[in-house]
């Protein structure tokens, strides 16, 4: 990334001369709404300064972030569209606070330094002065704006490692309560047919003989018990790892999860290469909770699926027409889904208002592997 | 009839090249990867193939891909593919990749051997014999223009016939006389604008239909 020219330093200098003045008339507004929030005009007053505040700490922020070659996140929490709890939650945002800091350095020794740096180049004797220490000024105050506007690197990492614990704490939690499934599943099915196999088996073994018919008919019985062993471990398979995402990789199993529905589905599939086996494992089991919803709940006429791959994410759009109001708070599926894609930092989003449509967003940030290459059949 | 198998399993591959050969078939090849079963499907005096879906190196689908290439190099080469686990897109592949002579069941339906036998007989004279779960997740999904106009009745014999399964044993299956499971297919090509055709050629190209193939 180039450095920003001493032109453009200098014009986001004029720039900041101008909002300097703004940023006076925004710390005074703010002050007396605060003074005046015991009447009404006080709220209305924070109402108008607050989020022009932000507009304005906003254009400092992308012009230091410029100016240092850096790039922080937007640090505001996000607003809820409710008055009452906007102001709550604004009121409660360290970062209203430190703007609010800021406004008083941002019309004076920030305003001071910017006046300067726009003076030298004016003033034309001073240009040798102007080239040289344009940067160093700029820098100096755009370093200081970040210092009140943007969260410090150690809050950003605390904030982290916060979002780490509870999510490796519900991974671990998920694996083990997994785990837990796998082995009662084993218990019930394939394990207690299997006793009742070698039971028959036995039985067979005795009666052959003396009642070769009665033995025949137990050998019988045991060939059906073993088929519906083989069924049970088949289905107890699907649930770890369905084959066909070891076969054919995310498209292909979507594509096949599409087939199994009642439902017509639309899959709509642009990923050059496949996430690696976790996280498609993830993303699988999201969609195929999604498609369960929808059979179960939805009453829908049709379905489109889109899986791209933008931007480092994984995303993934199901979509219904039917009759909406899914909450995904209500049952546990979404709820395993929702933690087990925040092991990897993804997100699932719903959007499903009564009378429909629905749209489940899920996203995942991976990289894709190559696509695997389909062997050529050369002369073997 | 001569055979090829491939299957990676020494114990599932000496069980079904027992089985077979006991049944009259002639093993020619039993393959062990993906590899030599291209070789053995090179084989001109192959007849018919048995395949399982998972195949070395890869351990994924290379045995229904080269089902689907020999059906491509050898057009209505019988091939019955054998896996642990089914799939309706699977099935699906198999059957685009020409019409009829193709099979798709369970590993565990060789068990029932004289079934399993009879399977091979029929994919080899040119039907179409699916396994049974697949033919559920199909009965499961909401019909489709042109199968909307088939009776719940029809749609029964319909899946039946996927399964490979002759007259005689649908009407056994369904308790009626292979009369009125005559009516019902005959009533069936009518309404997929099946016409003039052979009966078997019809058959298939009924199942195709109806697996919106």
């Amino acid at each position: 990334m180039t450095e920003p020219s001493r032109l453009r330093l200098t014009a986001y200098a004029a720039a900041q001369l101008v909002l300097g003045i703004l940023a006076l008339v925004l710390a005074i507004l703010t002050v007396t709404g605060a003074a005046l929030m015991v009447v009404w005009v006080g709220g209305l007053l924070l109402a108008i300064s607050v989020p022009l505040t932000r507009v304005v700490a906003d254009a400092h922020r992308r012009m230091a972030t410029d100016v240092l070659g850096l790039e922080v996140p937007r640090p505001y929490r996000p607003v809820p569209s409710h008055p009452w709890h906007a102001l709550v939650a604004v009121a409660r945002d360290p970062m209203t606070w430190r703007d609010l800091a800021w406004l008083v350095w941002a019309c004076t020794f920030g305003w001071v330094i910017a006046l300067i740096c726009v003076l030298e180049l004016l003033a034309l004797v001073t240009w040798p002065l102007w080239w040289w220490t344009l940067r160093p000024k700029m820098r100096a105050r755009s370093q200081i704006d970040l210092w009140f506007l943007a969260t410090s690197r150690t809050e950003r990492l605390q904030q982290r490692v916060q979002v780490l614990t509870e999510t490796r704490a519900e991974a671990v939690d998920s694996a083990a309560a997994e785990l837990r499934r796998l082995e009662r599943d084993l218990h019930d099915g394939p394990q207690a047919r299997l006793v009742a196999l070698s039971m028959s088996l036995g039985l067979a073994e005795q009666l052959l003989a003396e009642d070769p018919d009665a033995a025949r008919r137990l050998i019988g019985d045991a060939r059906t018990t073993t088929s519906a062993a083989i069924g049970d471990l088949r289905s107890v398979v699907r649930g770890i790892h369905p084959p066909v995402l070891a076969d054919r990789g995310l498209t292909g199993a979507v594509q096949a999860l599409a087939l199994d529905m009642a439902v017509p589905v639309t899959v709509v599939a642009d990923l050059d290469g496949r996430p690696p086996a976790p996280v498609e494992s993830a993303v699988y089991f999201a969609v195929a909770e999604c498609l369960a919803n929808v059979g179960k709940h939805a009453r829908a006429d049709a379905v489109t699926i889109a899986m791209t791959h933008v931007d480092g994410r994984v995303r993934v759009r199901v979509h219904d027409d039917g009759v909406g109001g899914a909450d995904p708070g209500a049952g546990t599926g979404m709820l395993g889904v929702r933690r087990r894609l925040a092991a990897f930092d993804g997100t699932m989003s719903v959007s499903s208002p009564t009378g429909g449509p629905t749209e489940v967003i899920l996203e995942v940030p991976c990289d894709l592997s190559s696509p695997r290459t389909t062997p050529s059949s050369g002369p073997g | 009839m001569r055979l090829v198998l491939a299957e990676d399993h020494a114990l599932l591959r000496a069980g079904m090249i027992q089985l077979l050969e006991a049944n009259g078939f002639t093993i020619l090849h039993a393959a062990v990867d993906a590899a030599s079963l291209d070789a053995a499907l090179r084989d001109p005096d192959a007849q018919a193939a048995v395949v399982d879906v998972r195949l070395p190196p890869g351990q994924t689908d290379e045995g229904l891909r080269a089902a689907i290439a020999v059906r491509q190099a050898r057009p209505g080469f019988p091939v019955m593919v054998i896996s642990q686990y089914v799939e309706h897109l699977y099935a699906r592949e198999l059957l685009a990749s020409g019409e009829g002579s193709v099979g798709y069941l369970l590993k565990d339906r060789v068990s029932d051997v004289a079934e399993f036998v009879d399977g091979v007989r029929r994919v080899a004279a040119g039907a179409t014999v699916l396994d049974p779960e697949v033919v559920a997740t199909i009965m499961a999904r909401r019909r489709e223009e042109p199968l909307d106009r088939l009776t719940p009745r029809e749609r029964e014999v319909l899946g039946l016939m996927a399964e490979g399964r002759s007259n005689a044993a649908i009407a056994a299956r369904l308790v009626v006389t292979d009369k009125a499971v005559a009516k019902h297919i005959n009533s069936i090509f009518a309404k997929l604008d099946l016409g003039a055709a052979d009966d078997d050629h019809r058959r298939v190209r009924a199942v195709l239909a109806w697996l919106r193939v």
